[in-house]
């Protein structure tokens, strides 16, 4: 196949070879970051959090009365007494913060008592030695916490407790030789603070973009806190039992006293619902773009139809001029197919100029990441693709043409 | 001649309905897509507060120092101590000020309820009212004196005052919020500013409305706590509530409102004295470092517009380009086809005008088309626009009288422009080529 004819008849549609490159470049240049768009999302929101997400559930528990706090205290612990004790319940605790709740208590971590800047940055949870079994996770060195150690703590009381559980990607952090079981930190105190277990991964309670360099850095406090907004009740039902435990543990808090709020609407929360809400914006953003992607290919192969087949007709003439010199019909569809690969070749190669370009401003702009040259080189083959299969059919009924044609009213 | 022009052009769509419809179709998704994410964009990049914007600002004042700023970037933290919140207060530099926190109070059974409810509010300076505008109902806000007083009032909202008195004027009743007493003086009408640029310290700024307005001197004096963020630096040493106010912790959003740009000039150098002071009272080990950002920067700087929300609004236009660049291509191809028709009107005496003015006119059709479609799906997207975006920013999506305008004017103007160049060919067909052979 020759492809300066190719060329030459080109130059008479120079407008039509323009649209279709450059429709073909910018469908490239917005699919490729469309698709790492995508892909960034999806792999966010599919991180997995660690704990028994199967079995778990949360109830928002806000306190209606002024008690004090040692009254909030018992009540807390004659709620947890009695959510353990329910035949669907596996085990449950009290907690400032779930995983991905989005938002919550942090931490900044320092290996030095004098020290100013942070070394890091750890999501913190408060939780007894129930904590660990309930919410699932594997402690893989150390000891869980003794029920000597647990104690409650008040509100804007700032003593930091003298022994803390961490998760692997924090103790790897504080230590990266894997020596940290037994040794310490400075968690905003003036004292030091011991590590005692280290579970294996458990998702920090904010995964918000600004938290993504501390991802799954946390740190479990021994302490009940006796809050007066409230507090989370961590419960992990028994394998198969999720529904009867949601459906019992609120009655049975009201049970306890009726002086609490659980919201009729988002009181009760399951591990799903909850990973629903923390992950709404990206798997938003994931189903847009998939959209807008497939409805992009759609009118670009359809453009390219259209105007491949309106090629054809104008060319009816020619096409059979060139059939009843001896051109064979599979000559006429390696025409149509060579001349759609030029075309989108042209485009392709403006397009990933554009899709890096377009990557380059987003990362300055909107805080992107930079975009694998993989996603262009994807990019440009499915729409290399795309501009075959397009093309195919006009290019079929091209080669159809009888080459009667080259005698018709010339 | 218009009603000619629009025969030909609909007898024209009408020959070749797969590239008419492709066409339609490209725009009406084009325009859906641009319009469903720009209806939430200018939700939530609004202006909250027009008539005042530029008069409100919130003063930063550097009291963590260079070492320990918010994101390593040296900018002063994103809310106030107790004791620059107060001392600001007291300074009284600005036409009016105030300072702000979030709370939340239960309110026991009452009536027809049997549980406990909570309740979400702001405790505030007498001049929060003034400042931002906060329309009544009943009754008023209260003064500097009752602020002075630390009195035990409280100003409900609209909605708020019908789930707890069934919208009657409450005014002068007493509530009882976190199991403190309350006189109430105000009612307000439905006040929702979105985005909320007043409470953006630990919150998305898109929140339910607030439920109550109380003296932030009284909620000190009960000890009632910030519902909204509070941030330390460095080793925290506290026991209790008043070692809490005299923390670094900054948790205290202040607004002052400043006429003009000299009043500006003026609040900007009181805040450099004030640091200065700080500095050299040992207090601060750093020069002052303070900002003065009015409602619009700060919603810009606390990046309030949620990335997702440009991002979508960025690829759908892109997406709406891409369309009209497709209609460009569809349009040249079927105006050119009819080179021969083109020939003939010209060698008829029709002027180039003419064949601009019948192309440029079925091009409008096809737009006015597809601004239908693109109003249908747009219509639909919006009320599926949960499914893209999060509850509460997706709630102040909708579709009102501008956005219907804005779509159709936008499809049919676009349509229009990209028709341009493949009119300009069709007009300047040689009647002479296409007059032979045909």
């Amino acid at each position: 196949m020759q492809i300066q004819p190719i060329v030459a008849a080109l130059r008479h549609h120079k407008a039509g070879t323009v649209l279709i490159a450059l429709q073909i470049a910018l469908t490239l240049a917005i699919v490729c970051n469309a698709l790492f768009i995508i892909h960034q999302r999806v792999a966010h929101l599919s991180e997995p959090t660690g704990v028994d997400e199967a079995n778990l559930f949360v109830i928002v528990n806000q306190w209606a009365d002024q008690s004090s706090g040692e009254q909030i205290d018992a009540q807390m612990q004659a709620d947890l007494a009695a959510l353990r004790q329910l035949p669907a319940v596996r085990d449950a605790t009290a907690s400032n913060a779930y995983p991905l709740l989005g938002g919550g208590w942090d931490d900044l971590i320092m290996m030095k008592p004098d020290q100013v800047q942070k070394t890091t940055d750890a999501s913190v949870y408060f939780g007894d030695q129930h904590f660990i079994d309930t919410l699932g996770v594997k402690l893989i060195a150390g000891r869980n916490f003794r029920a000597d150690e647990i104690a409650p703590m008040k509100p804007r009381d700032s003593s930091t407790p003298p022994v803390v559980i961490v998760t692997k990607a924090l103790a790897d952090k504080l230590y990266p030789d894997g020596s940290a079981l037994g040794k310490s930190f400075y968690a905003m105190s003036a004292t030091p603070t011991t590590i005692i277990g280290i579970v294996a991964r458990m998702q920090r309670a904010e995964v918000d973009t600004w938290s993504r360099d501390y991802a799954y850095q946390a740190l479990i406090w021994p302490r009940r806190m006796d809050s007066s907004f409230g507090t989370f009740y961590i419960v992990r039902a028994k394998p198969g039992e999720l529904a009867a435990a949601m459906h019992e543990a609120p009655k049975a808090l009201y049970a306890q006293s009726r002086l609490r709020i659980i919201d009729p609407k988002d009181g009760v929360l399951s591990f799903a619902e909850i990973r629903h809400r923390a992950y709404d914006s990206d798997r938003g953003t994931a189903i847009l773009m998939g959209i807008i992607c497939a409805v992009l290919l759609v009118i670009t192969g359809a453009g390219i139809i259209g105007l491949t087949s309106f090629w054809v007709g104008q060319r009816r003439k020619q096409i059979g001029i060139r059939r009843a010199l001896g051109a064979t019909r599979r000559d006429i569809l390696r025409y149509f197919q060579t001349e759609n690969l030029l075309i989108a070749g042209a485009g392709v190669a403006l397009g990933a100029v554009l899709a890096v370009g377009l990557n380059l401003w987003m990362m300055q702009q909107l805080a992107m990441d930079r975009m694998p040259l993989l996603y262009v080189l994807a990019g440009v083959v499915a729409l290399l693709l795309l501009g075959q299969g397009a093309v195919f059919a006009p290019a079929r009924r091209a080669s159809r043409v009888s080459p009667v044609e080259a005698t018709r009213s010339v | 001649m218009l009603a000619y022009y629009l025969d030909l052009a609909l007898r024209s769509l009408k020959r070749n309905p797969a590239l008419t419809a492709l066409m339609v179709v490209a725009i009406g998704f084009g325009v859906a897509a641009s319009m469903i994410t720009y209806s939430v964009f200018r939700a939530v990049s609004g202006n909250p507060i027009p008539d005042k914007s530029a008069q409100l600002f919130t003063p930063q004042i550097d009291s963590w120092g260079p070492q320990q700023s918010f994101n390593g970037d040296g900018e002063p933290p994103q809310a106030l101590d107790y004791t620059d919140a107060m001392a600001l207060m007291h300074a009284h530099a600005a036409k009016r000020q105030t300072l702000i926190y979030p709370v939340q109070l239960s309110v026991m059974p009452s009536g027809n309820r049997s549980l406990p409810i909570s309740a979400s509010g702001y405790a505030v300076y007498g001049d929060f009212f003034p400042m931002f505008e906060v329309p009544f109902r009943y009754g008023n806000g209260w003064n500097a004196k009752q602020d002075d007083g630390r009195a035990a009032l409280v100003v409900l909202s609209e909605e708020f005052n019908q789930k707890l008195f069934g919208g009657v004027n409450s005014v002068g009743r007493e509530v009882t919020l976190g199991g403190h007493q309350y006189r109430i003086v105000g009612v307000t009408r439905r006040w929702n500013p979105v985005p909320r640029f007043y409470d953006l310290f630990g919150s998305s700024g898109f929140e339910e409305p607030a439920d109550f307005y109380l003296p932030f001197t009284r909620a000190l004096d009960l000890q009632i706590p910030t519902n909204g963020n509070n941030s330390c630096r460095g080793k925290i040493s506290m026991n209790g509530w008043d070692s809490w106010l005299r923390s670094n912790c900054v948790w205290v959003t202040p607004w002052v409102e400043l006429d003009n740009a000299a009043g500006v000039a003026r609040y900007r150098n009181f805040l450099e004295g004030y640091s200065a002071d700080q500095q050299r009272a040992g207090r601060f080990n750093w020069a002052p470092n303070v900002r003065l950002r009015d409602v619009m920067r700060w919603m810009t700087y606390m990046h309030v517009v949620p990335p997702e929300s440009r991002i979508s609004l960025m690829v759908s236009l892109g997406f709406f380009l891409i369309c009209l660049v497709n209609t460009v291509g569809l349009l040249l191809a079927k105006f050119m086809r009819r080179a021969g028709e083109i020939g003939v009107r010209r060698a008829l005496g029709a002027s180039r005008r003419e064949i601009y003015m019948q192309f440029l006119i079925e091009a409008g059709t096809v737009g006015l088309a597809g601004g239908l479609l693109g109003l249908l799906l747009t219509a639909a997207g919006v009320s599926g626009v949960g499914l893209l975006f999060r509850p509460e920013i997706a709630r102040l999506a909708h579709v009102d009288l501008s956005l219907v305008a804005l779509t159709l004017a936008v499809a049919i103007s676009a349509t229009v422009i990209a028709a341009f160049y493949p009119s300009w060919r069709a007009a300047h067909v040689q009647p002479a080529w296409h007059l032979r052979s045909n």
